[in-house]
């Protein structure tokens, strides 16, 4: 996976989780969750999301990989 | 025979307004029925009967404001006469007068988990599901010519294709991304209305609510005679090529219209309002904190969910839900109600959960019967709770009966809460953030997670010791994760 196809995923998720979320807004570096104010249950449906549609396991010690947009590119784009 | 109330859905809501029936004279329900839909300040809700028997007459037409109380039905108890049912006929099922609703997706409901009752979905891959959203095609209208009937996503294209040429408008060019606001999202599924076919008068153009209804109305009842309707609206009956089976009638859609998002945000406002200062008003608070170390629960929760797919993890908050819900039960002093100069605790523990929306405004439906549930029906319950309440698709019991409340703000980063209690409960409970801090244990510093929870607390009901004892109780249940 591209790191711009690891954006795109990453942002239809975002949109499908909290439609009204602004993404465009957010700095790369700044914490996804707070950004965004998704609380747990939707941290864990954004993960469920990039599992389904990356096709990778996902663990809980990867989390952290997820915590800002460049990280969780980065993430997605090395696998 | 039985009076069907208005039912008084949390402690804040004085009136309702009857959106649609879904049942006519004759017809047979049973207790738990969603019978019709009411709109109250906060969201529209789905009423269920509170009885089983016949519908005898529906006293409170649509579209009618009355306060809670007003006999809105009367229902003859019991069983139905036979006579009703042809010989060896199955007995009639529950909501016959239910349209089928479209299978659209909403937006926020999780593919497998926790879903909605019993709605058979097409396969589709997410990624054409997403498609099919950005197009505004209504996957439930679609027949799949993929791998088992599938939905591919040249279905989705070619539909999309179809609704274009049938819309004969610039509003759905290909790959255009309509703006909607989720409500009217939500609206257009209930309504069937393609979202390509609706030209958007919003900011920059999105479609708001009022455009989807209007599209609606246009559909069923031909062009407004009255010219409401802004020049250039055109959505003419062809415009919707892909309306379900089973229409709705076109009253339900017509008046009233459930209100306005802006109008929506006002009466919550005010609905937060009454019940609040009604509760600082009448209520003595008192507070007690404590702070709880999380390092057994993080770790068999770590455990746990090591071997379990993303779908079915817990979230640390299933387990202070769960350690709230069971602690409750041990002190009854702060579970139940006060009422008439009197505390009368509660048989069971039905956990009120403060949902915030994203639009603004709070619900708190409740998770039934949650001191008895296992973890992971825990789990899927607050899921589904907050999906349904973020989507509008409460039912009327789940918001009637809370018995005590918890907040867990923590999930939005700030380490402790102290919330107001919702009468006429007698307790709520904050959960805070869960953080890394400084712990001394044995004489020694170190790091561990803790989070802190607080209890507001109605002194009339119970005093500090009583308080502190069920924070102690909570913080003790958490030590011992296995036997949640």
């Amino acid at each position: 996976m591209t790191p711009d196809q690891a954006r795109h995923t990453i942002e239809e998720a975002v949109t499908q989780i909290a439609p009204d979320a602004d993404l465009y807004h957010l700095a790369p570096e700044s914490d996804l969750r707070d950004g965004l104010e998704l609380d747990s249950l939707d941290f864990l449906r954004l993960v469920e999301i990039l599992s389904e549609r990356t096709g990778r396991r996902i663990d809980e010690d990867d989390y952290p990989h997820l915590a800002t947009l460049n990280s969780a590119v980065k993430f997605l784009a090395a696998r | 025979m039985a009076d069907f109330r208005m039912p008084a859905l949390g402690a804040d809501m004085d009136e309702g307004t009857i959106l649609e029936w879904l049942v006519k004279p004759g017809d047979q329900v049973h207790k738990g029925d969603v019978i019709a839909v009411i709109d109250t300040a906060k969201a529209a809700i789905d009423a269920e009967s509170f009885c089983t028997g016949n519908i005898e007459q529906l006293v409170i037409g649509v579209g009618q404001t009355v306060p809670v109380g007003t006999v809105l039905a009367t229902i003859t108890e019991g069983a139905p006469p036979r006579a009703q049912r042809a010989p060896g006929a199955p007995p009639v099922r529950k909501k016959p007068e239910r349209p089928p609703r479209p299978k659209a997706p909403r937006k926020r409901e999780p593919e497998g988990v926790a879903a909605g009752p019993g709605q058979p979905t097409p396969t589709i891959s997410p990624l054409t599901r997403q498609r099919a959203r950005d197009l505004g095609v209504d996957v439930a209208t679609l027949r799949g010519s993929g791998r088992g009937g599938s939905i591919t996503r040249a279905d989705v294209e070619r539909a999309a294709a179809q609704q274009r040429k049938a819309a004969a408008k610039p509003a759905g060019q290909p790959g255009r991304r309509i703006r909607v606001s989720p409500r009217a999202r939500r609206v257009a599924e209930e309504l069937s209305v393609a979202l390509a076919s609706v030209h958007g008068t919003g900011p920059g153009g999105s479609v708001t609510e009022s455009d989807v209804r209007r599209a609606a109305l246009t559909r069923e009842t031909g062009p407004p005679s009255g010219g409401t309707a802004p020049a250039g609206v055109a959505a003419p009956a062809e415009a919707a090529p892909q309306r379900v089976t089973g229409q709705r009638p076109p009253a339900a859609i017509a008046e009233p219209a459930a209100r306005s998002a802006a109008e929506r945000t006002r009466s919550m406002r005010q609905a937060i309002a009454r019940l609040m200062a009604r509760s600082k008003r009448e209520i003595p608070h008192y507070y007690v904190s404590t702070t709880i170390d999380m390092t057994s629960s993080l770790n068999w929760l770590r455990e746990r969910n090591r071997e379990l797919e993303v779908s079915e993890r817990l979230v640390p908050a299933a387990l202070l839900l769960k350690a709230v819900a069971v602690a409750a039960r041990q002190v009854p002093a702060v579970n139940g109600y006060w009422e008439d100069d009197q505390f009368s605790p509660a048989a069971a523990v039905h956990l009120g959960l403060a949902i915030s929306l994203r639009g603004g405004g709070l619900l708190t439906p409740a998770i039934q019967g949650a001191g008895t549930l296992g973890l992971a029906e825990l789990m899927s319950r607050m899921r589904d709770l907050v999906i349904r309440a973020r989507s509008g698709r409460l039912r009327s019991s789940e918001l009637t009966n809370a018995t005590i409340t918890v907040t867990n703000l923590g999930d939005q980063g700030v380490e402790s809460v102290y919330g107001v209690i919702y009468p006429p409960q007698v307790a709520l409970v904050g959960i805070g953030k869960i953080i890394e801090r400084p712990v001394a244990i044995g004489g020694l510093i170190g790091v561990r997670p803790v989070v802190v929870a607080t209890l507001s607390a109605d002194h009339r009901a119970s005093d500090g010791y009583t308080g502190a004892r069920y924070l102690t109780e909570i913080s003790d249940l958490l030590q011992r994760p296995e036997d949640l």
